[in-house]
């Protein structure tokens, strides 16, 4: 068993956070004595992430799954626990650490805005301190993965949403990072653009060995990318295994599939009937039930066909952040 | 713990560094030629407040016989036209731009740089003074024809000149960094920022050369860095300073610069702590 790239233990992150009522009075009042509240961001969470891994971390807004990421790429000090990526403490943010990781915020830009992404690359060469020849080899190889030749002489502001991360993810990735905190890098972005940057996430993780810890809310992602899987709600971890486990623990209900002989058959006796075309029915069964519906069906009619499905990974999830915070 | 990635090599690290500053240099120029118009509308709000001071004083002068306090128009016009290319040289990353790299998130991408900050700051801005200057040669020219301004320096003054206004540069980026630090505690640090400036008004040369002041103020500037920000490179070029003063000058904006480094780092490694990048 290999050492984990990224260890996590008990670590938590509570913020201070100043609050007042609305108003004229609560804001003179505010002035003389601020009242704080302490938001327990992230909550004793624990987990290891193998070599080479790519594993996807999700949980509704407000989670923690930001300030978790940011915490191991050493931009938050954790307020307790402990944290080791590639056997660095992030929160300490040692050169050499840094230069061994890469974050990647969906949301934010990081090359200069005004010039085109070229000069940008430049400018991380130096501060990574990067052979010429290296770094030119690489930054041609990731031009060429992401396609974005004739994009990187223009200036950034120029590019379009799609486009921009697409350099985005060039410049973050030209010191060849061992160990990627992506954080919603497809957010805003079309279909399209979306698969190109799954697909070229996917091409970087085989090519090259790296950790990946990716963050999105579009399921896609994580289920083209991710086998392994944890959910994180209310700054607590509620699931950690593979993406396919999480239907069996949290999944309330399975879809039965059924082609009938004889179609138009009543079929609600056996559950919520979701689907009904013709002689084709599509029956939400709770998943304690499953196996006794299916037996009925079989037994009760003439069926040609019988499928038992998952429910999509979306209501998956919505079940899991639907769970209450603990109290 | 041992990870099979492979890994780029790295270059030396004092050749590294004189690359970083090459490099950050040469991008800093490059974002400043995209905006020309910008640059020379914000050269000429740049000379409004010398012009101001130039005027005021030179009709001061002109009522008092032609010299006020033994400075003439003469001197005076070629204290404020120096005082235009100091103002720009020392124009550093303060308090009000570590507010908005706080608020705007860029901070965030920043930290996640191999690289102290101090250093990209002042290689950005290094950087830009390049751009500033050009711009300022022909608003030299405009005012010279305009004020006829006495200066004759030495080479060892012109010399004496160039480190100083680096050395200002630098004096100014220690302090003005440390006072952005405070953005750290408190959402909006720029009000400290407003009362540095204040004194370094009154203090510096800035709003008027400290030989106008009482000898007590100028006893007192002696001790302070403002001086060395502005009233010492504006002298070593069109003041009579002699040698000893002239290296002293600089042997004190060295000690400032070192002061302001050690207060930074300080501040910086207390602040770091403290940063939430929440939203960002």
């Amino acid at each position: 068993m290999p050492d984990p790239v990224v260890h996590v233990a008990e670590l938590t992150k509570i913020y201070k956070v100043p609050e007042r009522e609305a108003g004229l009075r609560a804001a003179a009042k505010a002035l003389f004595k601020r009242q704080t509240r302490d938001v327990r961001a992230v909550e004793a969470i624990s987990f290891d992430i193998g070599p080479g891994e790519i594993v996807g971390f999700l949980g509704p807004n407000g989670a923690g799954k930001t300030t978790t990421l940011k915490m191991l790429a050493g931009l938050l000090y954790p307020t307790s626990g402990e944290a080791r990526v590639l056997g660095h403490i992030p929160s300490k943010r040692e050169r050499e650490y840094l230069r061994r990781m890469t974050m990647v915020m969906g949301n934010r830009n990081q090359l200069q805005w005004d010039i085109p992404a070229l000069d940008s690359f430049e400018l991380n060469r130096a501060i990574y301190r990067l052979q010429r020849d290296d770094y030119l080899a690489m930054r041609d190889e990731l031009v060429e993965l992401l396609d974005v030749g004739d994009l990187v002489r223009k200036p950034v502001r120029n590019l379009s949403l799609g486009e921009r991360m697409k350099v985005e993810i060039v410049g973050a990735l030209l010191h060849r990072p061992q160990v990627l905190f992506l954080d919603e890098p497809t957010i805003g972005l079309d279909v399209t653009m979306q698969k190109r940057i799954r697909t070229f996430i996917d091409e970087y993780n085989r090519r090259h060995g790296a950790t990946v810890l990716l963050t999105s809310h579009y399921m896609a992602d994580v289920e083209a990318l991710c086998k392994r899987v944890i959910v994180i709600h209310h700054g607590r971890i509620l699931f950690d295994g593979a993406l396919a486990a999480l239907a069996d623990e949290f999944a309330a209900y399975k879809t039965i599939g059924v082609v009938l002989e004889n179609g138009g058959a009543p079929l609600d006796a056996y559950g919520e009937v979701v689907l009904n075309e013709g002689d084709r029915v599509s029956i939400r069964v709770p998943k304690a039930e499953t196996s006794r519906v299916a037996a009925r069906l079989l037994a009760e009619h003439e069926v040609l066909d019988l499928t038992i499905e998952e429910p999509p990974i979306e209501d998956v999830i919505e079940s899991v952040f639907a769970q209450p915070a603990a109290q | 713990m041992s990870v099979d990635v492979a890994r780029l090599p790295e270059a030396g690290r004092w050749r590294s560094l004189y690359d970083f500053y090459v490099t950050t240099m040469r991008t800093a120029i490059a974002s400043q030629l995209q905006y020309r118009v910008t640059n020379y509308f914000y050269m000429l709000g740049m000379i409004a407040e010398p012009v101001v001071y130039l005027v005021v004083w030179t009709t001061i002068a002109k009522d008092q016989g032609g010299a006020v306090n033994g400075i003439t128009t003469g001197e005076f016009a070629a204290y404020y036209i120096v005082w235009t290319l100091v103002r720009n040289m020392n124009i550093v990353f303060g308090a009000p731009f570590w507010e908005e790299r706080i608020r705007e998130g860029r901070l965030a991408g920043d930290l996640l740089k191999p690289m102290y900050i101090l250093h990209y700051d002042l290689a950005y801005f290094a950087g830009w003074k390049f751009v500033v200057v050009v711009l300022w040669l022909p608003i030299a020219f405009g005012l010279s024809a305009v004020f006829h301004p006495t200066l004759s320096p030495t080479p060892l003054e012109i010399v004496v000149f160039i480190f100083a206004i680096w050395g200002a540069y630098l004096v100014r980026s220690m302090f003005q960094g440390t006072i952005g630090m405070l953005n750290f505690w408190t959402t909006r640090g720029a009000a400290v920022f407003d009362l540095y400036i204040a004194t370094e008004m009154l203090l510096s040369g800035r709003l008027v050369p400290l030989q106008l002041m009482p000898g007590w103020v100028q006893t007192l500037a002696n001790f302070l860095p403002f001086k060395w920000t502005f009233g010492f490179p504006i002298e070593s070029l069109v003041g009579n300073l002699s040698t000893r003063d002239l290296l002293l000058g600089l042997c004190a904006q060295a000690l400032w610069i070192g002061i302001g480094l050690v207060l930074f780092k300080v501040a910086w490694s207390s602040a770091i702590k403290r940063f939430v990048s929440v939203g960002n």
